[in-house]
């Protein structure tokens, strides 16, 4: 059983940043195993997002694996839903259910939808897949647990070209106009969309005054440093009074030499080839380091 | 998730009352609020047209007002439900089902989550605003998204009983309710039961299935009828998904099935039962409705007479269309 406190305050232990690496890896290792086998889906939004994703299962968010709807848990809604594959791994390794499905992504009968679905798969808290629409939905999570009386918080991961997206932007407004400050967003600026460059194809710069001119406390982090993601992700439940967004500029298809910064590689996943190259650099099968993660028990 | 909530069904203020559906939509959302913490109340900046604002003033912490903003309300009423709230999530029909449709289709369907979308100024009904705000395709546009129960009351009465039912249901709800008053029509022993339909009195010669206010117009075409010597029924389809067969079975031994609705003929109470009879006995079929058109602006009395949709215009098609026949 996973469940982290939220009580810890300011940087983490240098341990603690090492071993959350370490999952990032592994992580990055089961998306592009997964990916491979599926032999289609979102292969460089699922990268970029794998470092924050990793903070949040195993050092931020209040969960239970064997009780996935544990009324008192933290909520993530995964908005950018074609990153799918990054949250049936994390889910997978956390102890949602077993490693083995993941083999089964995007193939007929498999819980394991193309997108996320909720109905099918624990630990999915919503369906999402069509952008734009997480955000409202955690803005009522959040409410919801408000008026119950529950201290649990929301996370809400969206991309950047979902920015785009009207929708974000209504909701945007309601999480500052409720002070929702039970809510946290994330957004994943790789910087890239299908069609190109999100500054060739629609411009959404500048980020952090957008949302602070909404009303939102706003953190730019570099989305792949651990220590920053984590710093952020504590500093946001410190914040009261309105939302927070964590804006964590990011390199889509991090981690692996060949999907960095590939446009090509939003909507493809890799061929057997570019598995073998991708798992040398990520160091599969090296062994694990010493486990000596406390898990803010 | 939300636990299924104990209604009391005793409350009986619309019965035999001549008011508009949204009215007792409002003061039953506000008893049941009495009874019910779960409840929750979401408007996009209408609240004193859908009449929410009673339930709004009563309970201020439970009613969220989304602006104008009818797809972050409907996402957000997604996510109230996933804390066990019971979310009510109410605007105009064209914005609720034609602005929010694919927010209701991947937030609260995909997910079976348990919102009840009640909007009001369903049909050509809403009168002077005009087709902009007249919607004729939302009952098409619900009833094509899997897991959604489509409901249209027929009168205030009926609304009132909906209301209280649909609460013990678990699942996503459409209730089409109207701006004008209505005529009641639904006796004091009635009792709604999603997916049952009621039935007037089955004819030999024709029977008209209709919903919402035409329930009313189809009542007075069925009198007129029976002067001229022609049998006719009337059955009240207010669940038009699922849709009751069994009664449509029944119905289909008249010569002649007619459908009547404040709906476009395309997809509505007239295609569903079109496409249930082709395949379980067909019939001839008389759709009324809005003819494939856009409303106008006028009152909603002329607009009933300007659409053919009075009970004498109906009386009027059916006779021609045996006459045709």
């Amino acid at each position: 059983m996973i469940e982290n406190s939220g009580s810890l305050r300011g940087s983490a232990p240098q341990s603690d940043i090492d071993y959350l690496r370490n999952q990032a890896r592994l992580l990055r290792i089961e998306i592009l195993k997964m990916l491979a086998e599926a032999g289609s889906g979102h292969t460089g939004g699922s990268l970029s997002a794998a470092d924050i994703v990793t903070a949040l299962y195993f050092y931020k968010l209040r969960h239970r694996p064997d009780d996935p709807l544990w009324r008192e848990r933290d909520r993530f809604v995964l908005s950018k839903g074609h990153a799918a594959p990054l949250l049936y791994a994390v889910l997978a390794m956390a102890g949602y259910f077993d490693k083995s499905l993941l083999k089964t992504l995007r193939k007929l009968g498999s819980p394991l939808q193309g997108h996320p679905s909720s109905k099918s798969l624990p630990g999915v808290e919503v369906s999402t897949g069509s952008l734009g629409q997480g955000l409202s939905v955690a803005n009522g999570m959040a409410m919801g647990l408000r008026l119950s009386k529950i201290e649990a918080r929301v996370y809400c991961l969206l991309g950047d070209g979902e920015l785009q997206e009207g929708q974000v932007w209504e909701a945007a407004m309601t999480a500052a106009h409720y002070k929702l400050d039970n809510l946290c967003a994330i957004i994943d600026l790789n910087g890239l969309q299908i069609d190109g460059p999100i500054s060739q194809v629609k411009n959404i710069e500048p980020v952090q005054s957008k949302w602070q001119a909404f009303g939102w406390n706003t953190f730019e982090i570099n989305g792949h440093d651990m220590a920053q993601i984590v710093d952020s992700l504590d500093r946001a439940e410190t914040l009261k009074g309105a939302p927070t967004v964590i804006l964590a500029r990011t390199i889509k298809g991090k981690g692996v030499s060949i999907f960095e910064n590939k446009v090509k590689y939003h909507g493809v996943a890799p061929t057997k080839e570019e598995l073998e190259i991708a798992l040398r650099e990520l160091g599969d099968g090296v062994p694990e380091k010493s486990q000596d993660f406390s898990g803010y028990k | 998730m939300g636990q299924v909530s104990e209604v009391k069904t005793e409350i009986k203020s619309f019965s035999g009352v001549e008011a508009a559906t949204r009215d007792a939509y409002g003061e039953v959302l506000y008893k049941l609020g009495l009874e019910n913490p779960d409840i929750v109340v979401l408007d996009a900046d209408l609240s004193s047209s859908t009449k929410t604002q009673k339930f709004a003033k009563a309970f201020p912490e439970r009613f969220f007002n989304m602006g104008v903003s009818e797809q972050d309300m409907m996402a957000t009423a997604a996510g109230l439900s996933l804390t066990g709230k019971i979310p009510f999530a109410s605007t105009f029909a064209i914005f609720a089902t034609g602005r929010a449709w694919e927010q209701i289709r991947q937030s609260i369907s995909y997910s079976g989550l348990n919102v009840k979308i009640v909007a009001t100024h369903g049909g050509i009904t809403v009168g002077e605003d005009g087709a902009s705000h007249q919607a004729i395709e939302d009952i098409a546009l619900m009833r094509v998204i899997p897991g959604m129960t489509v409901i249209v009351p027929a009168d205030a009465y009926e609304t009132e009983l909906v209301i209280k039912e649909i609460i013990k249901y678990k699942g996503p709800v459409y209730v089409r309710l109207g701006r004008s008053k209505v005529k009641a029509v639904m006796p004091e022993d009635y009792r709604f039961s999603i997916g049952k339909a009621y039935a007037f009195s089955f004819g030999k010669d024709v029977n008209i299935i209709a919903c919402g206010v035409m329930v009313s117009e189809a009542l007075g075409a069925a009198k007129i009828l029976k002067e001229k010597g022609i049998d006719s029924g009337v059955i009240n389809m207010s669940t038009i998904k699922p849709l009751d067969e069994e009664i449509l079975l029944r119905a289909a031994d008249a010569s002649l099935i007619v459908t009547a609705e404040e709906h476009s003929v395309i997809g509505g109470l007239g295609g569903a039962v079109s496409e249930s009879l082709s395949s379980i006995k067909p019939r001839p079929l008389l759709r009324i409705g809005i003819k494939d058109t856009f409303g106008t602006s006028g009152s909603s009395k002329e607009l009933m007479k300007y659409f053919g949709l009075t009970a004498e215009q109906i009386a009027e098609e059916i006779i021609q269309s045996i006459r045709d026949a």
